[in-house]
């Protein structure tokens, strides 16, 4: 048996918004191969963990560390850490008027991959991934999320990943506003992209997605720490109880 | 031990590097005196063999541009800074105005090379008239033109060939005493282009002309004039680039447009002056009854521009439409604007302007939508919206609004945003450079102009604005 390939391993890590301390100690370790899903209440920090993870300018690590495939990723710009393989897929993306949405693929595409795909080869791809997500053909010449719906918006999300091929997949809230079909289509998109080299971490508040997702490991986060983990079976119990019984629980790290 | 250059810094190296910042050594046949005298006007139009009413006219002008005050509005800091007594009134680069390609002097061929003029001629052009200093030194109509009746040639050529059509429409749209530059232009222009197209006759392919200013202190005042008979339909374009040079460079253009019942006039500009350059324009078109007149008008470059584009609505269901955009980067004040006069019912008009502040640069919008008494059911709209890259640009909006009619559907709206963090974010995090993520959300903003432009134009006005945020984003 080999030993696990860790992806994602996040130490300590302490946050600061702004001025306010969000995350206060966050350890989480990602191995190649496995899905995470990231839980909680709204507030209790997920998405500035993904921000974080992604290099938003606005936060600012106070402490700890952060290690990508075994190498330093806050040091690295966010431009850096894409072309690297991180994905965040946003739970609100904002609009780029006027910039049509095959452009804006064709160029996070190039940069990714670091050369540029010929247009038909891109195409043809882009056609392939655009019928399994049920994206119909208009929406390419369509502008960056400007008028989008949240289920288009979140489509957009999911085929951009399809395209990058990240290493690591940071799902933000993907499942929030979707009716149950188009959470279906963009569930199945999602695990067509889990493999045994990548890995994927689901933010969410819903347990919902995870009906149609398994993640190998779910993870309670409460004031800025990860509180509790455990496998798939937790997600199920937290419905059933919800986040108050976990907060009745001792934690599991104690709070700084 | 060597300083290692941050790639910040060397971008910011090459973005200083102006593209088309080269320039021919000077060899001109006749280059006038610096200053505006009298004798210099007189000079001019009998280098030209004009007409006596050509010279009486430009004599006239220069009584008012003497008389005239300077604008008192826009930036008159930058504006009085001129020094009317410094400038070469009138450059002729050849003694022969070429007749083919083969004819053009080397160096000025390898001038247009590197701005890659020929290589659009091959593609589309009808005929080219490219202005070299002064003066027109190649023009070439395609022969299909000529069958249609289609007039296109530069304004000496014109006022040579077809004395009568020139004189009965020349400063009729913008007489000489219409303002300061206006009067100034009308009385020492040369060159410039005429068009006149014939009623009903249709001109598919875009007509095109290129300018470009080399003489350090040198003025260049050319003069357009385009007359579109009843029914018939053409679109005029007009991009220029110019050499850097250390001190300033004066252009005031004149542009008149006449647009007769039914025809549809649609003219496009891309000025890219070097940032020495004041640019100081003046354009108008009338419309009579059913006609259309459109502006394109993209202004990148030069130190200040002044220039709002004008149409006057003469007849019923005429309509106007403006489309401009203003890039101001660092010591740049692009005052631009447009003016819609309805004098008709039933007109219509719509102004469309963006701009962009970067690097301290400064953007204005001045417009003018006037409606007079008896021009009923009128409907127009106007639209401008600012984009500022940095705290230390600046934009302003003037618009005016005369109505004096009641029937009038106005509709006006104005937006000031910045660059936003989330969308700069969003780009990066999909592995697009901050300048690449800047440029792509900046294109963005530009593309309801750069939709309109020819293919050819909108890839070089795309690339303009990359060089632009290379220049200094770190």
């Amino acid at each position: 048996m080999t030993a696990p390939k860790p992806i994602l391993q996040i130490k300590d890590l302490h946050v600061a918004v702004e001025g306010k301390q969000i995350l206060h100690g966050v350890n989480l370790t990602v191995n190649a191969g496995e899905v995470h899903a990231l839980m909680g209440r709204n507030g209790s920090g997920k998405s500035t963990l993904s921000y974080t993870l992604m290099g938003h300018p606005r936060y600012k690590v106070t402490a700890g560390e952060v290690l990508y495939l075994g190498e330093d990723l806050l040091s690295l710009p966010t431009d850096e850490r894409s072309r690297k393989g991180v994905y965040l897929a946003f739970q609100y993306p904002v609009a780029i008027p006027g910039v049509s949405v095959s452009n804006f693929l064709r160029a996070s595409v190039k940069a990714r991959r670091g050369q540029d795909v010929p247009v038909k080869e891109f195409r043809k791809e882009l056609k392939a991934l655009m019928s399994r997500l049920g994206v119909v053909d208009d929406f390419l010449s369509r502008y960056v999320n400007d008028g989008f719906s949240g289920g288009e918006k979140k489509r957009l999300e999911i085929l951009q990943m399809a395209l990058l091929k990240p290493v690591l997949g940071l799902l933000d809230e993907t499942d929030s506003g979707l009716d149950i079909d188009a959470l279906k289509t963009v569930s199945e998109g999602i695990n067509a992209l889990a493999a045994p080299d990548n890995a994927i971490l689901l933010i969410t508040h819903y347990q919902r997605m995870l009906n149609y997702i398994t993640p190998g490991f779910v993870h309670v986060m409460q004031d800025g720490q990860i509180v509790k983990s455990g496998g798939s079976d937790l997600a199920k119990e937290l419905e059933a109880k919800g986040y108050d019984w976990v907060s009745r629980e001792p934690a599991s790290t104690a709070r700084a | 031990m060597a300083a290692e250059l941050t790639q910040d810094e060397m971008l910011r190296q090459v973005g200083s590097d102006y593209k088309y910042g080269f320039h021919d050594k000077e060899d001109y046949a006749f280059k006038s005196g610096r200053g505006l005298t009298r004798e210099i006007v007189e000079q001019i139009s009998k280098m030209k063999n004009e007409p006596e009413w050509m010279l009486k006219f430009r004599l006239k002008a220069l009584d008012h541009f003497h008389k005239k005050p300077m604008p008192t509005w826009g930036n008159t800091e930058l504006l009085n800074d001129i020094d009317f007594d410094n400038i070469y009134y009138y450059v002729r680069a050849t003694e022969k105005q070429g007749r083919n390609w083969d004819e053009v002097p080397e160096g000025i061929k390898k001038t247009f090379d590197r701005l890659g003029i020929p290589e659009a001629e091959r593609k589309f052009l009808a005929g080219v008239t490219a202005q070299y200093e002064s003066e027109v030194v190649y023009h070439s109509i395609r022969e299909d033109l000529g069958k249609q009746g289609v007039i296109f040639t530069d304004m000496d050529t014109a006022l040579r060939e077809h004395g009568d059509i020139v004189r009965k429409h020349f400063g009729t749209i913008i007489p000489p005493a219409d303002n300061k530059f206006a009067a100034l232009n009308s009385a020492v222009w040369s060159g410039g282009s005429f068009v006149f197209v014939p009623p009903g006759v249709r001109v598919e392919i875009p007509l095109q002309a290129y300018f470009r200013i080399n003489t350090e202190n040198m003025g260049q005042f050319e003069r357009t004039l385009i007359i579109a008979e009843p029914g018939s339909f053409v679109h005029y374009i007009e991009g220029c680039t110019a050499p850097v040079y250390s001190s300033d460079s004066l252009h005031s253009a004149v542009v008149e447009l006449i647009a007769k019942p039914g025809a549809h006039i649609r003219y496009t500009t891309i000025q890219n002056w070097s940032k020495n350059v004041y640019n100081l324009v003046t354009k108008r078109a009338m419309a009579f009854e059913d006609a259309k007149v459109e502006w394109v008008d993209g202004n990148i470059g030069s130190k200040l521009t002044m220039k709002y584009p004008s149409i006057y609505l003469m007849g019923p269901r005429a309509h106007g439409e403006v489309l401009s955009i203003a890039f101001a980067g660092s010591d740049q004040h692009q005052d631009a604007g447009a003016k819609m006069v309805h004098n008709a019912p039933d007109t219509t008009s719509i102004i469309c302007s963006k701009s962009i502040s970067k690097d301290g640069g400064r953007a204005s919008y001045r417009g003018l939508v006037k409606v007079y008494p008896g021009a009923t059911n009128v409907k127009s709209s106007v639209r401008c919206d600012a984009l500022l890259m940095d705290e230390q640009s600046r934009s302003d909006t003037y618009p005016t609004m005369e109505i004096d009619e009641k029937d009038v559907t106005i509709e006006h709206e104005a937006t000031v945003s910045k660059v936003g963090e989330e969308q700069l974010f969003y780009l990066m995090s999909r592995g697009l450079t901050q300048t690449e993520a800047t440029t792509m959300i900046v294109n963005g903003f530009f593309e309801p102009f750069t939709k309109e432009l020819p293919l050819e134009y909108a890839v070089e006005l795309n690339r303009l604005i990359q060089l632009e945020m290379e220049g200094s984003v770190g």
